[in-house]
């Protein structure tokens, strides 16, 4: 096996394990997908709650902060004493990681409005609840879209590490690559991992492009 | 009507912004808060829609205490536009301006002809204008948007701040006089915030005066100009300002009060003598009561002093004359075509009051220029 190339090997553990990549892919996925929801309806209000309420700028942002900096794997490890080995521990420790971009973009995105454009709405008898989805959110909109889309690209990368719990996905083969020192192996796992945070970072990019208002293009 | 009583403003801090202001704004009427940065001028504006909270004293308006009063409803009944316009971006022109009249709930129809009328009342052409964004618009015709969303759901009181600051001074000046026009055509009562001294008193039917928060002078932009009732208030308007707004010097602070006059029988030698007397080249003919009938000039009586037996006969109709409530801006522009370089100041009766001459009004501008007091 050692005198055919990586290339070779890489054809052979493809053909080997196609239907098997396709699986791994959809719970890639799914896990990727599952997490961002969760992060966007969290981190979403949580953001739009940091903007308005000055006191929760500093909890909020700040815990959010202090979890992007734990390392993937070892949030991992922390969730297993919660939420057991599996798919809903791989999840959670995703959405967790997702969680600043989304929030932290909602706030800059609703704090870069215009102050002239808030005073104006606010002197022409806006409440704080039309000035938030008539003017901010509409024009944060675009800002949002980027922090989730920074978050998605992120989550795919992370979502490899899903594997080491037993929640599976395209983590599986490099894990398995690793083990066995099959580098093929690894390099399956690890390249459609790439194309799906390019498709995704490309889908989001388009979704960013349509969600900014038309007077700002 | 809007009415401050003892209207105060206290930041937590301690710092106080406003002290303690008793005025009425009238319906109607167009107020200019002027004074330098940090003098509690934009502050008090926004007292009135309760953009900042009075902290002391009642402020009312059409007798109603704001304080009493809900400030999102309080603020619909109110324009407002500030100095970058404020328009949302994301709106098109006519969702900008339809906004207030939407927030109301008017239907339709209503709001479509609205933003028509609006549009073609601040000087922009609905085909055109209706369907872009503002960022395809240049700064004075944001400027007009601004104006026109504030007046849509017309309301009594519009509140400005300093909302040609932006601007270059032709378009400055451009919206300056639709200004005033629309003012005089829809009757709305206008608060106005602005730093320049020259806007205020183009504008305003009553400038207020502030410093460090206290109203220093509330007066027409004549008495302000003519008796400034405090150094600074002289010193913020200039000292050269009136000199620069000949409209605001009253033609009876420049006129000679003494005009040589004749009685129209007179005959003409006596009045060649006369006139050397005096050094003039020219006699005002009043009748016995002062009543203005004529002017003769020593070219004429000389010409005509062996044919006619009195100066009554060759008496000149006085073409241009002002009147005393005319001003030095009225003088300067009649003087160049008046006979002779003279202007017979008259009464609503006729009588002779003065006389404003090309003379006396090079000696008002050159004394001023030259340091001295009219």
């Amino acid at each position: 096996m050692e005198n055919i190339s990586l290339w070779e090997q890489f054809i052979r553990q493809f053909n080997l394990r196609g239907p098997e990549l396709i699986g791994a892919t959809g719970v890639h996925i799914k896990l990727v997908l599952i997490s961002m929801l969760i992060a966007i309806v969290i981190g979403v209000p949580a953001g739009i709650l940091v903007a308005r309420v000055k006191g929760l700028r500093t909890p909020i942002i700040g815990v959010a902060s202090i979890l992007q900096t734990i390392p993937g794997l070892a949030l991992l490890g922390f969730m297993i004493p919660i939420f057991g080995i599996g798919t809903i521990t791989a999840v959670a420790a995703l959405f967790l990681y997702s969680l600043l971009p989304v929030i932290r973009n909602t706030f800059t995105g609703i704090k870069d409005v215009d102050p002239a454009i808030i005073e104006a709405a606010k002197g022409m008898g806006l409440t704080s609840r039309q000035i938030l989805f008539r003017v901010q959110l509409p024009l944060a909109l675009s800002v949002i879209m980027a922090g989730i889309r920074t978050a998605t690209v992120i989550n795919v990368g992370t979502a490899t590490l899903a594997a080491f719990i037993g929640a599976g996905g395209l983590g599986d083969f490099i894990f398995l690559g690793i083990t066995r020192n099959i580098d093929a192996l690894i390099l399956l796992g690890a390249i459609p991992a790439a194309i799906l945070a390019l498709v995704f970072d490309y889908l989001l990019g388009l979704v960013e492009r349509w969600t900014t208002p038309r007077g700002l293009k | 009507m809007i009415k401050f009583e003892n209207v105060s403003k206290t930041y937590p801090d301690g710092f106080q912004a406003v002290k303690s202001l008793n005025f009425e704004i009238k319906d109607g009427e167009f107020l200019v808060f002027i004074g330098p940065s940090g003098c509690g001028k934009t502050t008090t504006m926004k007292m009135i829609n309760r953009l900042v909270s009075h902290t002391g004293g009642t402020l009312s308006v059409d007798g109603k205490d704001i304080k009493k009063q809900d400030p999102v409803k309080l603020r619909r009944t109110m324009g407002y536009v500030i100095q970058q316009a404020g328009l949302f971006p994301h709106y098109t022109i006519e969702q900008n301006i339809a906004l207030m009249p939407e927030l109301k709930g008017w239907d339709e129809k209503k709001k479509k002809d609205r933003v028509i009328e609006m549009l073609n009342l601040v000087g922009l052409d609905p085909e055109l204008f209706a369907k872009r964004y503002p960022k395809e618009l240049s700064g004075g015709q944001q400027q007009r948007v601004g104006v026109a969303r504030a007046l849509a759901a017309d309301p009594d009181i519009v509140l400005m701040d300093e909302p040609f600051g932006a601007l270059d001074p032709i378009t400055r000046e451009q919206l300056q006089d639709e200004l005033l026009r629309l003012q005089r055509d829809l009757k709305k009562t206008i608060v106005f915030v602005t730093h320049d001294m020259d806007e205020a008193l183009k504008l305003g039917d009553r400038i207020a005066v502030m410093k460090d928060g206290e109203l220093l002078q509330l007066d027409t932009p004549d008495m302000l100009l003519r008796e400034p009732s405090h150094g600074f208030v002289e010193e913020f308007i200039g000292k050269n300002r009136l000199y620069q707004n000949p409209e605001y010097i009253p033609v009876t602070d420049l006129m000679r009060k003494d005009p040589s006059t004749s009685l129209p029988d007179r005959s003409p030698g006596k009045a060649i003598t006369f006139m050397r007397q005096r050094k003039t080249d020219t006699l005002l003919i009043t009748d016995t009561q002062g009543i203005l009938l004529g002017i003769v000039s020593a070219y004429d009586v000389l010409a005509n002093i062996d044919t006619v037996a009195t100066i009554g006969e060759i008496i000149k109709p006085v073409t241009h004359m002002l009147k005393p409530t005319d001003t030095a801006q009225d003088a300067l522009l009649n003087v160049v075509e008046a006979k002779n370089g003279i202007l017979p100041v008259v009464d609503e009766q006729g009588k002779l009051v003065g006389i404003v001459t090309r003379g006396t009004l090079l000696t008002m501008f050159a004394n001023h220029w030259a340091g001295g007091e009219v």
